[in-house]
């Protein structure tokens, strides 16, 4: 997914000599194509994400378009005020970057699992919240939110992710995203559960529907609606804490939707996410999945 | 509107005191502590247009210390930025004038409020000044007691790494925070030494001379090669006897006989 988010990048900035990268001192051997090819639009800010994200500010105050780079909760918890105050209350061009969301540097330890990040930033006013399933959704969320002015954040995965779409069309901010339509159970998943939850399916030929929900704030109500009315269960599946992630936000958008009368029944639930725990032994990102219990069985 | 220096700044600690009053507000001390500082920027330095607040070639100027926005909005008003009777609804429901800088009010740069975010604000705006050849300067005043913050030490490190010249912070050294003095706080001495170790351009004054402050601004703009600061010595509640280095006034808002009185005092200087 970063290989996908950086090359589009280079592609956009291009066309938008507005495009500026700053990093926090992480990006080695993935970001050398744009500090090469555009050495006046990119910044190494060293290691001290505070003072990168307030620089973001200040140069999306003067009309860049700026990304800030760090991997796992660097780019984003650990500056996260910064980001509420500085980029957001003010409503400025800055979209964050995380790499290794999730579980994806398994076995560099909790300090480096970005496993809170959804539930915390999707709390702050103005700031649009993403998670790309797969590289051909990072390659589009990347080219929308280039030409979107609002701040947003991406969580991607690391390198090497399988593509799962085919293609998209016709994608916008906040859309999800249908894979198949199934039958009587929809598994929703966010980030980088994508291709887990399509090999499930497809491994145990199930007729079950998937949607991919890149975004999870703004959350695509209509085809939520869409989802409640056509399917008696729901899964969601993410590599989050139980706790303000996906499914919760899921879960807070059916309740909407009764509140304002466009579904009659909210569909059974089921949640699958973190479930309010630290991982503290070394694994593989599937073994530490496995330990935190997202898995899907056919008799979920 | 043309007055000195020296009248403008009597005019903003009389607009301070008033507002503070009326609101019944905190942090009336580190305002007047900066006081000097801002009229000499606000009637001498920046480069600025009330007529086009937004005018692409002005100075920046942020304001750190959001806690002390008395005095940026009595500057900005009385410079004609937004009507002086704006002044009137500080802090009331409704006000743009919230009680931490708020960037809603015309001529406001950056809203601060929490310590120690303006600064790095600042290295990116004069960042791209750099990066767009743009002429104009980026100056960030700041309060003792935020050099506490470990997001100001960043960008103190980042400024001369990027040589960011155009770059002008200055430092209202009243020797007071919160709740103690700095020196039993984190002690911050010798805060020369700290910066000029870090590759600023240090220069010292007397925060309330204002031909020091004037000067000063013109070595900084002077040096083409290091980012500088003005550590300027002052004192928490300058112009008001009973206010002047009390750690109480940043909280306590002044009574109508203490109100009175500090305009008096105000009046006959
Ligand atoms: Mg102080």
């Amino acid at each position: 997914m970063r290989t996908a988010f950086i090359n589009q990048l280079v592609e956009e900035a291009r066309k938008d000599e507005k495009v500026f990268l700053i990093v926090g001192d992480l990006g080695f051997s993935v970001v050398e194509p744009f500090a090469n090819a555009f050495p006046e639009r990119f910044l190494n800010a060293g290691v001290a994400e505070q003072n990168m994200t307030g620089i973001a500010a200040g140069l999306a105050m003067e009309g860049y378009t700026v990304f800030t780079y760090s991997i796992a909760n660097f780019p984003t918890l650990r500056c996260i005020e910064q980001i509420r105050y500085d980029i957001c209350y003010h409503n400025l061009n800055v979209k964050i970057v995380s790499v290794g969301g999730g579980y994806a540097y398994a076995s560099l330890g909790a300090s480096h699992h970005a496993t809170e990040e959804i539930g915390m930033l999707r709390t702050i006013p103005n700031l649009i919240v993403s998670a790309p399933g797969d590289p051909i959704e990072a390659k589009a969320i990347t080219r929308l939110l280039v030409k979107d002015k609002r701040p947003s954040y991406i969580r991607l995965g690391k390198a090497g992710e399988p593509i799962v779409h085919s293609g998209i069309n016709n994608f916008t901010i906040g859309d999800g995203l249908c894979l198949h339509k199934g039958d009587q159970t929809a598994i929703l998943t966010t980030g980088a559960m994508l291709k887990y939850a399509s090999d499930f399916i497809q491994n145990n030929k199930l007729n079950f529907g998937l949607y991919s929900f890149p975004f999870i704030k703004p959350m695509d109500a209509i085809m939520l609606k869409q989802i409640s009315q056509s399917y008696q269960k729901i899964i969601t599946l993410e590599e989050h804490q139980r706790s303000a992630g996906f499914g919760s936000a899921v879960l807070e958008c059916l309740h909407d939707l009764i509140e304002q009368k466009k579904i009659n029944s909210i569909p059974y639930v089921k949640r699958i996410a973190i479930p309010d725990k630290f991982i503290s032994v070394a694994g593989s990102q599937d073994h530490l999945r496995n330990l935190s219990g997202l898995i899907l069985n056919t008799h979920n | 509107m043309s007055i000195s220096s020296i009248a403008f700044s009597n005019e903003i600690r009389k607009a301070v005191l008033k507002m503070v009053f009326e609101a019944n507000a905190s942090h009336i001390g580190g305002a007047l502590s900066m006081t000097d500082l801002l009229a000499v920027l606000y009637s001498e330095i920046l480069n600025i247009n009330p007529k086009n607040p937004l005018d692409e070639s002005r100075d920046r100027f942020l304001l750190s210390k959001g806690h002390a926005c008395t005095g940026l909005y009595a500057a900005l008003a009385l410079k004609g930025f937004f009507d002086l009777k704006e002044l009137d609804s500080y802090s009331k429901n409704g006000s743009m004038l919230l009680s931490h800088t708020n960037h809603k009010a015309p001529g406001v740069e950056l809203s601060t409020g929490s310590l120690g975010h303006a600064l790095p604000v600042a290295c990116g705006i004069a960042l791209a000044a750099k990066r767009k050849n743009k002429a104009f300067k980026t100056y960030c005043l700041l309060s003792d007691g935020e050099l506490d913050e470990g997001s100001n030490w960043e960008a103190i490190l980042f400024a001369p790494q990027h040589r960011l010249n155009n770059l002008i912070a200055i430092v209202d050294y009243n020797k007071i925070q919160s709740f103690g003095l700095v020196k039993e706080v984190l002690d911050l001495d010798p805060l020369n030494r700290k910066f000029e170790s870090f590759n600023w351009n240090v220069i010292e004054i007397d925060g309330h001379n204002h031909d020091q402050i004037f000067e000063a601004f013109g070595k900084a703009k002077a040096n083409l090669i290091k980012p500088s600061v003005i550590i300027a010595h002052t004192v928490k509640g300058k112009g008001v006897d009973f206010m002047e280095n009390k750690l109480l006034w940043h909280y306590k808002s002044p009574s109508l006989e203490q109100y009175r009185q500090a305009l008096e005092q105000l009046n006959s200087q």
